[in-house]
């Protein structure tokens, strides 16, 4: 059996960022081999010119199209929804960075209402309830979910970069990583 | 007064996500130091923007006008002579850092919303599969804990809407025996003569079921019966039940 062609097949039958850890499972072998067989099929894609890339994304992998067919796709179909506001944009930039964060601490950094943004951004489940502050009136606490990281196309938080400003650290972002992964040639 | 001046209003009106855009907009526009603003010239833009906003009939948020007067403020507050520290003292805060502080804080959030932008055009360029629809055949175990209280929710909701289009849903009447509020109001006094020493309000409901409209109804007739001074409530302290007695004048 070809492990990079299984991996081929587990991933356009998941639709969805299957991790490492599930791509083992299923290939019966250990992370390291299945790292080897997705970088492996990534090279297979990209000799036989195919359409497809293998995309390290939501802290999993998962198949996408390549971004320069993106024409012949749209011809084909419709995408839902516009895109994000700056409104939008600039109140999920700061839950990222400052996740678990209060409304009321939003609103004083960008210095206007945030509620109804806070409320679309959820309703897109961009960001999700993440329990409640313990100080006075219990405020509802927001952080960014998986579908953040798909909608960016992120693999983890631990690629947003350093904000020039730093004030107060968010802590809840992951430390960065002194050893850097072993860089899989993939997006 | 200076800036305008050279560089009279234009009627170009940027949409601003707040004040603190707006002063950045100043800002950059002014080719400012943002370390060392200019706060009488920075405060005269920023209120001819405000004015302009309202001469044109738009509504100016209630933000704006804050901010306006922390402009107007921290100009004052410049203006004072400083007295020199005394020995030991620390120096004066500039009354603008704390403005400053706010204004590098968002800008650097403004900064990410760049990049957030790029990474969302590019992930608007490529497309995922979705999970093949076979799902008699296999079913993608669930990651442990991967499924949060709202999905559960979600998914609630749409079992219960599809059960709602079916033509063959069950219906049925329940029937609810209404009881008006005179009716209620017999009772409830009734209960209460029977108790010449006091009844507990809590002694009211004692038999469950309970059900809203019947709590809600027992309580407007206890209060009408109350106005009417057919029955007199008492309690002793904030907290402890109300005690019920009938009055006696209108009981005779």
């Amino acid at each position: 059996m070809n492990l990079a062609s299984a991996v081929e097949c587990i991933l356009s039958v998941a639709g969805e960022p299957l991790p490492i850890s599930e791509i083992a499972r299923a290939l019966q072998c250990n992370e390291l081999t299945a790292e080897e067989a997705l970088r492996d099929l990534q090279l297979t894609l990209g000799e036989r010119n195919s359409g497809l890339q293998v995309v390290h994304i939501a802290e999993g992998f998962q198949l996408s199209t390549l971004p320069e067919y993106v024409e012949p796709i749209g011809r084909l179909l419709t995408r839902e929804g516009g895109k994000l506001s700056r409104a939008a944009l600039e109140t999920l930039a700061i839950i990222a960075y400052r996740q678990p964060i209060t409304v009321p601490e939003i609103e004083a950094v960008r210095g206007v209402a945030c509620g109804g943004v806070v409320k679309t951004l959820a309703e897109k489940r961009l960001i999700s309830e993440m329990g409640r502050k313990p100080t006075i009136g219990r405020p509802i606490l927001y952080a960014t979910t998986q579908d953040f990281l798909h909608y960016f196309a992120l693999k983890d938080l631990g690629e947003l970069p350093q904000l020039d400003y730093v004030d107060t650290p968010a802590p809840s972002l992951p430390a960065p990583v002194v050893e850097p992964e072993p860089d899989l040639g993939l997006v | 007064m200076r800036f305008l001046t050279t560089n009279p209003p234009q009627f170009r009106l940027p949409v601003f996500e707040g004040p603190l855009d707006l002063l950045l907009h100043l800002i950059r526009e002014n080719r400012i130091d943002i370390y060392d603003i200019p706060i009488a010239d920075i405060t005269q833009q920023y209120l001819d923007y405000v004015a302009l906003l309202e001469s044109l009939d738009l509504a100016v948020a209630g933000e704006y006008i804050v901010m306006a007067a922390t402009l107007v403020e921290i100009k004052a507050r410049m203006l004072l002579p400083q007295a020199p520290p005394a020995e030991g003292e620390e120096e004066e805060m500039d009354p603008r850092a704390e403005l400053v502080q706010k204004l590098l804080e968002y800008q650097s959030f403004q900064g990410s919303v760049d990049t957030l932008r790029g990474w969302e055009e590019y992930r608007r360029r490529i497309f995922f599969r979705g999970a093949l629809e076979n799902p008699d055949d296999y079913l993608l175990p669930l990651p442990a804990g991967g499924i949060d209280p709202r999905e559960l929710m979600a998914a609630l909701a749409q079992v219960l809407s599809s059960v709602s289009d079916d033509d063959t849903a069950v219906t049925a009447v329940v029937p609810r025996r209404r009881v008006s509020l005179r009716m209620k109001m017999v009772e409830v006094l009734r209960k209460v003569r029977a108790k010449p020493e006091g009844l507990a309000f809590s002694g009211l409901f004692s038999d469950p079921p309970y059900y809203t409209y019947d709590i809600v109804l027992t309580f407007l007739a206890l209060l009408e019966l109350i106005r009417q001074h057919q029955i007199d409530a008492t309690q002793k302290q904030p907290g402890d039940d109300i005690l019920l007695r009938p009055k006696e004048a209108e009981a005779a």
